[in-house]
């Protein structure tokens, strides 16, 4: 599926300074019943966002209008568990183009990487700068650099380097996706599969 | 050079390294289910791309599926049209479908050992994290998304970064009342959640070889949720003899041919981890989980320890135990529950329901207790009646549903209510995870079978 190509982004950012956020959390199951990928988006984080009743929990960061941008910044261990993808289609679908984390779970950045949403991996320090910035002003500014690989508090002029392959780096700033690469290869694919042992 | 199990695997199946990018890994086998494959096959669509070896994949609906009366038709629209979006892929695309009423029908990870797909040496994929499961036969098996999916219908490979490696060693003997379950929870408590992320993990000793291939599926299950990529434990005895004969295992000369493979899959004595650690299986007890992730377990004897004891930060810790309802220092015992679950792809096999058996037997189900016992497969449901399990549940006063993922994940109707406490076998804790506002504790066939018998939190070992 082509995605929006990525360059430099930036953007408030919304906090979200929780452990261990699993993708049970960012989409519910019951979400996910649909066959086309359409409408994920409104249920991103569906009960850690509404009462049972629908309502909005005026609590969670989603529903301060305070918060808002491009970017979210999650605690440690960001997107644990299941291996849907439809949590990443949530996360683009919402709005977010990069997720921030001190860590991130295998499965959860591979597929962030393969829909166009940049999982930016900083150091726990790091992270602690941006959550800090962003409670003392919701209106900081985060920008990502991906041709340099940098993000960057403006304001305070904090700056950390990120790592990304560059073959998924060439990827996003060009909107290209695994298949494409994949389908050129299919004679070598073919010759590979004859000689296998099983 | 010598080289572990997993590089074993993974170099004879990589078709090409990209500079400065992942390797581009051939896949032998691929599951799909009705819940992550119907945007990969419209993905195909619209590409106009066809499937490569439609031989290699096998599809099963689980996750989406009723545990009774799945003679009737599916009563939620939304669930029906992804049961029938996976039957006319599977049609159009020339896959193996095994939907609801086949007879080969069940949890992908249950069905895929039972028929042989799952192979020693095989690289496995499917669009479920939980897929580590077959790397109890020394595959490399994995969980991919959605785009991946779609990658291996029309290439059958996908592009990996080699992950590192890491190797669990638990030796001496397990006691009584203590499971593979146990284990692979004891092993997540001590690495967290995030422990293993970024590593393949190779299971080695006694503990491991002594184990059946139930049990071992069961471990290899759960590696995920230390963040590993996938556990896996080489082939010996056991493992032959639970594959041969399979109706998708090779025959004849194909036979001996790989077995002469499976032989050569071993770790070599000088070869070398990232990372490993070393336990004494002995010093394990039945396990219990007090908190919001499968890192939240502790021996069933001991209590819910302070914020200062855990990793990661204090607020976290209290919204997970505010969650559960429970406070620091609390005993686990004696608990109230409401709900027990068995079953998954984590403990739905025959073995499960043997453990379960030996504590229900002669006892009855305690009264506010609901119940669900969900076999993996349609063979497993047949075992269940055949070795007269099923007897021994009827008299104590239980009933077996039918085959399907169920509470593991709730998408169907078997969602345990806001505020209960369930005392579950399967795989994960989340919040919500068993439907909205569900407390979930994971535990071992024998923890839920006292639970289910007590109405409380019990040590098993006190019922055997
Ligand atoms: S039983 Fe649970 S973990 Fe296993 S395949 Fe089904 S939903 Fe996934």
């Amino acid at each position: 599926m082509a995605y929006d190509k990525f360059n430099i982004l930036k953007s408030t950012a919304v906090p979200l300074p929780i452990e261990n956020v699993d993708t049970d959390q960012i989409i519910p199951a019951r979400f996910l019943k649909a066959t086309e990928r359409v409408g994920f988006g409104d249920n991103l984080f569906r009960d850690w966002r509404f009462n049972s009743d629908n309502t909005p929990k005026a609590e969670f960061v989603l529903n301060n209008p305070l918060y808002s941008g491009k970017i979210l910044v999650g605690g440690k261990n960001f997107g644990s568990g299941s291996s849907r993808e439809h949590a990443a289609w949530a996360i683009y679908d919402y709005g977010f183009r990069c997720v921030v984390s001190s860590f991130f779970a295998d499965i959860f950045k591979n597929n962030c990487l393969n829909i166009g949403v940049l999982p930016v991996q900083v150091s726990p320090e790091f992270a602690e700068k941006i959550f800090r910035a962003i409670e003392k002003d919701p209106k900081t500014e985060i920008e990502i650099n991906l041709p340099e690989q940098t993000i960057t508090i403006p304001a305070s002029g904090d700056k950390e380097s990120f790592d990304i392959s560059s073959y998924k780096k060439d990827n996003m700033i060009n909107g290209f996706d695994d298949i494409d690469y994949l389908v050129n290869m299919k004679p070598e694919i073919q010759e590979f599969a004859s000689n296998l042992p099983l | 050079m010598s080289k572990t199990l997993f590089d074993k695997v993974w170099d004879s199946h990589v078709v090409r390294k990209i500079e400065g990018g992942p390797d581009v890994l051939f896949i032998d086998r691929h599951m799909v289910h009705e819940v992550t494959s119907p945007v990969a096959f419209l993905g195909l669509k619209s590409r106009g791309l066809r499937v490569l070896y439609p031989e290699r994949t096998f599809a099963t609906a689980d996750h989406n599926t009723p545990t009774i009366n799945q003679h009737l038709p599916v009563a939620d629209p939304l669930s029906a049209n992804q049961l029938k979006a996976l039957e006319s892929n599977s049609k159009e695309y020339g896959i193996s479908y095994w939907g609801l009423g086949h007879q080969k029908n069940g949890i992908v990870h249950v069905v895929g050992p039972e028929y042989g797909i799952t192979q020693p040496g095989a690289t496995i994929v499917c669009g479920d994290s939980h897929t580590s499961t077959h790397g109890a036969f020394g595959a490399i098996a994995f969980g991919i998304g959605t785009s991946e999916v779609e990658m291996v219908l029309t290439t059958q490979c996908i592009m990996q970064p080699k992950p590192k490696k890491m190797r669990i060693n638990i030796n001496g003997k397990l006691s009584k009342g203590v499971t593979p379950k146990d284990v692979a929870l004891f092993i997540i408590s001590q690495l967290s959640t995030s422990g293993a992320t970024g590593y393949f993990v190779e299971y080695a000793g006694e503990v491991f070889e002594n184990m059946t291939m139930e049990g071992r599926m069961t471990v290899c299950n759960l590696s995920i949720e230390m963040g590993a990529r996938g556990g896996m434990i080489a082939p010996d005895e056991t493992t032959i003899n639970y594959v041969k004969g399979r109706e998708f295992s090779p025959k004849g000369e194909a036979w001996d041919r790989a077995l002469a493979y499976y032989k050569s899959l071993k770790t070599d004595s000088d070869a070398v981890f990232d990372k490993e650690y070393t336990f004494d299986g002995s010093t394990i007890e039945p396990m219990i989980t007090y908190g919001t992730n499968p890192g939240m377990g502790m021996g069933i004897t001991h209590s819910i320890p302070n914020a200062e004891e855990v990793e990661g930060g204090a607020a976290t810790y209290a919204k997970s135990l505010n969650y559960m309802g429970f406070h620091e220092g609390e005993a686990m015992m004696g608990k109230k529950v409401d709900y027990v679950f068995i079953g998954s792809c984590t403990n739905g096999r025959i073995e499960d329901f043997r453990a379960f058996a030996s504590i229900v037997k002669g006892r009855k189900k305690a009264d506010h207790i609901t119940a669900w016992l969900v076999p993996g497969s349609h063979i497993v449901e047949k075992q269940i009646q055949d070795e007269g399990l099923l007897d021994i549940f009827t008299e104590a006063g239980f009933t077996l549903r039918q085959p399907g993922c169920s509470a593991c994940l709730a998408m169907n109707d078997d969602k345990i209510p806001a505020g209960k406490y369930a005392v579950s076998t399967s795989n994960r804790n989340f919040e919500g995870r068993q439907g909205p506002g569900s407390r979930t504790m994971l535990a071992s066939p024998l923890v839920a079978a006292a639970a289910a018998v007590t109405g409380v939190v019990t040590d098993p070992r006190t019922l055997l």
